[in-house]
């Protein structure tokens, strides 16, 4: 359960600190609290609704092909978020 | 030199060549144990047990989660989605984790208000969206996890909830190595270290096991290369009798870890004793909500009593969780207990030892 997923940055951080970020295909929000330094473009790994830390371009498209293969526990998880938090910003 | 050796993380001549160079460098006999759910899971998956010499033995520690949660704090998280007026929020894992007497599954079924979230924060929301209510969410999980519940209280704060609280179970790694590495009952020769608790703690808090008690660590990410790197450092390590905490995902891995999330971790949570499963009360791996945060703390705001909490008969799940007993050991692994009808943790949830074994090998035995 402690799995980061690779997402990348769409969009800049609401006043609530969330982005949008894209996961497999999936928008979902994310928190960018915990790496302030993170820019649109960027990739970073997302854990539990947070990016967690900034990763390579690379990194992330090889990881998120294996853990689909693999189908590790957390990337079931990758419906979109039930609250839409960039409204309530 | 390694550089090149690793160019892609998948290709088999690679592994080939890394388990040759494996077999190589383990002439001694060598116990390793890895102590994260996820890598269970990738050396169940990709028979990396199959991949190595007869010198190298691989042993599963207490890395989920949720298995280590002990049966008084499942019963204490039950007790308190029975209270009038609560919603009980949690990640999906504990949905199923069998209590002393009752799962949160089986509460949900009789009408208790029990929702699986993704994210703390889409707890926290539902606390807004449900103001007669008092949301609690359920805080189970390592370092990783730690810091998105620490920030999600300091939201709440900020954004002025009253009916939010949390519920934290939080456990600490490095401490539970500790333990470990003292328990005689396992003589463990190196640490298969966490990825992803390494990425917010880095590499600075496991420099204890090589100084004090020589046992190295290498921190290794989640492909099967990146497994089988992890095991030939150690490996190597050992051979030439050095201890020493190495980084081999530096891809995710900084020894200074993530100062933002550290920093969160220490200003919502204080650390205490915590119980965990098959180990007993380890001093200081829990993190209890500070003073400060204590209106988010749901031991003040929903105090319970659960009743005596009751060992499941049979399962040996905590000895699984030290590494003293493998999973096919166990008389109901396979038999009375799979995933289809758990009897255990172990067994429940995708990440445990038991479960681990039972889907990816023939019955484990590898
Ligand atoms: S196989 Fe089932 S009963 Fe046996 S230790 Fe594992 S979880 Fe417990």
């Amino acid at each position: 359960m402690c799995l980061g997923i690779p997402a990348k940055i769409i969009t800049e951080p609401n006043d609530n600190g969330m982005a949008e970020v894209e996961i497999m295909g999936v928008t979902r929000w994310v928190s960018l609290h915990m790496v302030p330094q993170a820019k649109v473009g960027d990739h970073v790994l997302v854990h539990a609704g947070f990016a967690l830390e900034v990763i390579s371009d690379e990194f992330a498209a090889e990881t998120l092909e294996l853990f689909r293969q693999m189908g590790m526990p957390g990337t079931e998880n990758l419906e979109p978020m039930e609250v839409d938090f960039g409204a309530t910003a | 030199m390694t550089g090149d050796l690793f160019a892609d993380f998948r290709d088999p001549a690679h592994a080939r060549r890394l388990s040759a160079a494996i077999t190589d460098v383990a002439r001694e006999p060598i116990t390793l144990m890895e102590v994260c759910g996820t890598h269970t899971m990738a050396i169940a998956k990709n028979g990396i047990r199959g991949l190595m010499p007869d010198t190298v033995k691989l042993l599963s520690g207490p890395g989920c989660p949720v298995c280590v949660t002990a049966n008084a704090d499942i019963d204490t998280a039950i007790e308190i989605s029975r209270q009038p007026g609560v919603i009980l929020t949690t990640f999906g894992d504990m949905m199923k984790v069998p209590g002393s007497y009752s799962s949160l599954a089986r509460e949900k079924a009789d009408g208790r208000d029990v929702r699986v979230v993704y994210s703390p924060l889409d707890s926290l929301a539902l606390a807004e969206k449900e103001p007669d209510r008092h949301v609690v969410f359920l805080g189970v999980g390592f370092e990783t996890t730690a810091p998105t519940i620490a920030i999600t209280i300091r939201e709440a704060r900020r954004r002025s909830v009253t009916n939010w609280s949390v519920l934290s179970l939080h456990k600490t790694v490095p401490g539970a190595l500790e333990a470990l590495v003292n328990d005689p009952q396992v003589a463990i020769s190196g640490f298969i270290l966490p990825g992803h608790v390494s990425t917010v703690i880095g590499s600075g808090p496991y420099e204890f096991l090589a100084e004090q008690y020589h046992v190295p660590g290498v921190i290794t990410g989640f492909e099967p290369l990146d497994v089988l790197q992890g095991i030939w450092m150690l490996a190597s390590q050992l051979a030439e009798g050095r201890a020493e905490i190495e980084i081999a995902y530096t891809r995710a891995v900084m020894p200074q870890g993530n100062r933002v999330a550290i920093a969160a971790i220490e200003q919502v949570f204080t650390p205490i004793d915590a119980e965990w499963r098959g180990i007993g009360v380890i001093p200081g791996t829990g993190l209890a909500i500070r003073e400060e945060f204590a209106y988010f703390d749901t031991r003040v705001r929903v105090p319970v009593t659960p009743p005596e909490p009751r060992e499941i008969r049979g399962c040996q799940c905590g000895d699984v969780l030290r590494g003293a007993v493998l999973p096919y050991e166990c008389r109901l692994f396979g038999r009375a207990c799979t995933p289809e009808h758990p009897i255990g943790p172990c067994m429940v949830s995708s990440e445990g030892s038991c479960a681990a074994y039972y889907r990816y090998t023939d019955h484990g035995k590898v």
